[in-house]
């Protein structure tokens, strides 16, 4: 009487097409995803949320994205300043600008990005000194709320 | 001269180092993938004092003065427009966009084409929270089908660039 059947020692191999597809597909919807664009925004920002701000649909020729904390604080770049100390920073932003043929700052787009807790006389504060370097056309950036 | 043709052997890649780098791709995707919320601009423009002054000559848009005052903690107190109506309760902000509704009707103006502009007087300790708030309330309003209707396109703050 025969007990044990003889196995088979053949390597199963499963088809790992489909799978492989599946995961380059995954791939790709990840990286076109990707925000590396961190520096402009500062994380711990809270923006107030508004059902009527306007997504931006046409990104500007130029813009500046201020981040404002509740301390008055403005994080630009990722770099950390007091308001009194922005000229010298906004009038390099305005250099810049000009040598990519925008030669009028009222053209530069400042966006703000100001904390939902900070004191709006800081905030106006911070438009005042961006008109000091000549820029007036100011973007208040919040919350899209659906 | 006898000539044997072999069966072609079939060829095998293996796999399994291109599935791990790949699986390694996935992995460094999934964790640095961060759901960004939406966001929207309040467009404001701020003319420089000198160009307020030399367009003086020009037709002035109709303007609304809305003074918006703080009080503890920089919670908002009172809303006051045009130094007359004065504007206390929870509803002070749907009651903002009434009357500026309201004024706009009361002009003529078709709310898409307005040329009317708000100034906003701001307490300086007001929470922006609030300032936000006030702008959305005279920009539009929330329709119940989820449609926006443009009341002021125009927005500016007093004693910046004056």
């Amino acid at each position: 009487m025969r007990l044990f059947k003889k196995k088979s020692t053949e390597i199963l191999e499963g088809d790992l097409t489909p799978m492989i597809d599946m995961t380059f597909q995954l791939i790709a919807f990840f990286m076109l995803l990707i925000n590396f664009s961190e520096v402009d925004r500062a994380e711990e920002i809270l923006l107030p949320s508004s059902v009527l701000a306007v997504p931006p649909v046409v990104r500007p020729d130029y813009q500046i994205i201020l981040n404002l904390e509740p301390n008055g604080v403005v994080v630009f770049e990722g770099q950390k300043n007091g308001i009194d100390l922005l000229n010298p920073l906004l009038s390099r932003q305005v250099d810049a600008a000009a040598r990519e043929g925008i030669r009028d700052p009222a053209d530069i787009a400042v966006i703000i990005r100001s904390h939902e807790d900070t004191p709006t006389g800081v905030v106006q504060e911070l438009m005042a000194k961006c008109q000091e370097s000549e820029l007036q056309s100011f973007s208040l950036r919040v919350k899209n709320q659906k | 001269m006898q000539m044997s043709i072999s069966e072609p052997e079939e060829i095998k890649i293996n796999m399994t180092a291109m599935i791990d780098i790949v699986f390694q791709l996935l992995v460094f995707f999934i964790m640095t993938f961060k759901v960004v919320a939406m966001e929207g601009d309040f467009n404001i423009k701020m003319p420089l004092a000198s160009e307020s002054a030399d367009s003086l000559d020009e037709e002035l848009p109709d303007l609304i003065t809305v003074r918006l005052e703080a009080g503890e903690n920089g919670n908002i107190s009172s809303i006051i427009v045009d130094d007359s109506e004065t504007l206390r309760e929870a509803t002070m902000f749907p009651d903002l966009t009434n009357i500026v509704e309201e004024r706009l009707a009361a002009e003529g103006n078709p709310e898409q084409d307005s040329e009317t502009e708000v100034e906003f007087d701001i307490d300086y300790n007001l929470k922006y929270l609030y300032t936000v708030k006030a702008i959305g309330a005279v920009s539009g309003r929330a329709l119940p089908d989820g449609k926006m209707k443009t009341l002021i396109k125009k927005v500016k703050f007093k004693d910046v660039g004056n």
